[in-house]
């Protein structure tokens, strides 16, 4: 009787596990088999057109790139600065218990509500409106708290004897931050940073509302810099309104690119830890 | 010349130059960087979505039922839209919780090393799909499935209102897949700090492996495993464009075969072209949202705090 109990909590057990597993073999296959016949030179370097009678992301992977490098560009030194104080100068006290308790609260609030705030706050009080620096900083609060909390590990890593070495060899404290901590703190940074790029292709609840869903590419030089304050709809925005629209295959179509994006971070990521872990023991 | 070095030293402390100075400052604005952002939200969120409450009446806008904001005389009942986004969110859980425990018992004390290499990176890629994925095959697959059941079960119905299958059913089961990675990292996580020697004990008592897992490490990993459940209750609730289309998006009593409306697809499908207190009602819906949420967070700090003092 036991035995036939343990069996069955055993079998339940490995079929949790295979739920798993088969989910994300069926996802892949599925959304292959569906979109990767749409893909092609084309479609990856055009524009959407009803004149032209094309169909086109190439406006949209551009966005994505620019939410990206703009929002990391806004968020890692601040990440890193909090991290650097958090682990470096500060002492335990209610402003570090603050900052961690609202670090914390932020990486809770759901995305939906980043993008009416960010609509709010950027589009309106700022009177950004929808523009791409509205998605940008919206997406900054959403992705400190993983930049900050990368750091900080990082940072505790580093042991305390190259501190003191410095230290004692005279050097200041930023001297000491910035030539022997940020260097041995490298890797988990970097690895923070990718696993802020892999939330930021994947967002869209934040973005609708605040990057809006512009999708042309700019046709200048002048352009080229002044898109920041245009609407730009990035890769998941499109996919989204083109299913609203039922256009599936586009819809496919965006969705392979997404998961080759977000299978290379996650490989990419996977690399970067096992190097740094690495690291870590040689140093030991 | 020994004092003379301590001097040296100690004068060099006392005037620490400009650069580091600024440096020290710079770091702690950047500290403060996040406390600002969190009350610049709370600020702006209720701000925002007070307005409203007191406009259309603490009675009018959470207890009635009826949605027309853009009737000649408009009506704002989200009453319907707060009970689907609860009783949504419950049965996502109800569904997602167990499949993410046994998976979690599966990865840390169940599997040979083998299969676990296979089943961790499938739940970290699961984890790392974008939500509008989701919500694709939700449409492509969950509403064509739930519509033969439809038809089947109301085909002799008068009343019912035919959905496609865009339901409620379709977007729980999306929800409960997208909490799954949540709930089996946090509850791995907190079945692997339990002691090893809790469990050597209990085998040494002559308890099977199996009797071992759910009768002595499951009940001390609790205070991890709510934690998650918390965690996969926040993240079903705050979740948007996944379900926004498999859910069918109108404003009904959230029973399994109705389309419904959730807190977080309002958001989505109405803040475009709302204006004046139409949209202030939305940004009412958003603060109640943030509401919800700010309570797990409390809870899940509460929980994970007293599982800490228990370790201790």
């Amino acid at each position: 009787m036991r035995k036939q109990k343990d069996a069955l909590l055993l079998f339940l057990i490995y079929l949790a596990a295979a739920f798993s597993v088969l989910l994300l073999i069926g996802i892949i296959v599925y959304v292959f088999a569906k979109g990767i016949g749409v893909i092609n030179w084309g479609f990856l370097t055009q524009v959407k057109s009803t004149l032209k009678d094309t169909e086109g992301i190439a406006g949209n992977i551009l966005n994505t790139i620019y939410i990206v490098v703009l929002t990391l560009l806004i968020a890692t030194p601040i990440g890193i600065g909090s991290a650097i104080y958090l682990n470096e100068y500060a002492k335990k006290g209610p402003f570090v218990r603050m900052v961690e308790f609202t670090t914390q609260t932020l990486s809770g609030i759901p995305s939906i509500l980043f993008g009416l705030f960010g609509m709010i706050f950027f589009g309106s009080v700022m009177e950004l409106g929808y523009s791409i620096l509205t998605g940008a900083l919206t997406l900054t609060l959403m992705i400190l708290p993983l930049i900050i909390g990368n750091t900080r590990e990082a940072l505790k890593t580093v042991p305390d004897s190259y501190r003191q070495g410095a230290i004692g060899i005279g050097a200041t404290k930023w001297y000491m931050i910035r030539t022997i901590l940020l260097p041995s703190a490298m890797p988990g940074i970097i690895t923070g940073v990718i696993l802020a790029i892999g939330r930021i292709v994947g967002e869209s609840a934040a973005l609708l509302f605040t990057a809006g869903s512009g999708y042309l590419l700019p046709n200048s030089m002048k352009g080229f810099f002044s898109k920041i304050l245009e609407s730009g709809g990035t890769l998941t925005i499109e996919l989204y309104l083109s299913m609203a629209k039922a256009k599936y295959d586009v819809a496919f179509g965006i969705a392979v690119v997404l998961l080759v994006i977000v299978f290379f971070i996650n490989l990419l990521t996977k690399v970067l830890i096992g190097k740094w872990s690495n690291y870590g023991k040689n140093k030991d | 010349m020994k004092t003379a070095e301590t001097n040296k030293l100690s004068g060099r402390k006392q005037n620490k130059s400009a650069v580091e100075e600024i440096a020290q400052i710079v770091f702690t604005i950047c500290a403060s960087f996040t406390i600002l952002a969190v009350f610049s939200i709370l600020l702006y969120m209720f701000l925002n979505g007070m307005p409203a409450l007191f406009k259309v009446g603490i009675k009018g806008l959470l207890f009635e039922t009826v949605w027309k904001p853009t009737a000649a005389e408009p009506q704002y009942g989200i009453l319907y839209v707060i009970l689907t986004s609860v009783v949504g969110t419950f049965m996502a859980v109800l569904i997602g919780v167990p499949i993410g425990i046994l998976t979690a018992v599966f990865l840390a004390e169940a599997a040979p090393n083998r299969l676990a290499a296979v089943v961790k990176p499938a739940v970290e890629l699961l984890a790392g799909i974008p939500s509008v994925i989701y919500g694709l095959l939700g449409i492509m697959i969950l509403n064509p499935l739930m519509y033969k059941q439809e038809l089947a079960l109301f085909k002799d119905s008068e009343t019912h209102q035919f959905t496609g299958g865009a339901n409620l059913i379709s977007a729980v089961l999306v929800l409960a897949i997208m909490i799954l990675p949540t709930v089996i990292n946090m509850s791995e996580t907190a079945i692997r700090a339990v002691h090893p020697s809790l469990k050597s004990s209990s085998l040494a008592l002559g308890a099977t492996h199996m009797q071992t897992i759910f009768h002595v490490i499951l009940p001390a990993a609790k205070s991890g495993i709510f934690a998650a459940i918390m965690l996969g209750v926040g993240r079903a609730i705050g979740e948007a464009m996944a379900i926004t289309l498999v859910s069918g998006s109108s404003v009904n009593l959230p029973l399994p075969f109705n389309s419904v409306r959730f807190l977080t697809t309002a958001l989505v499908s109405e803040m475009g072209y709302a204006s004046d207190l139409h949209r202030e009602v939305l940004f009412t819906i958003g603060l109640i949202l943030f509401v919800f949420i700010m309570i797990i967070n409390i809870l899940m700090e509460r929980i994970i705090k007293k599982g800490g003092n228990m370790d201790a």
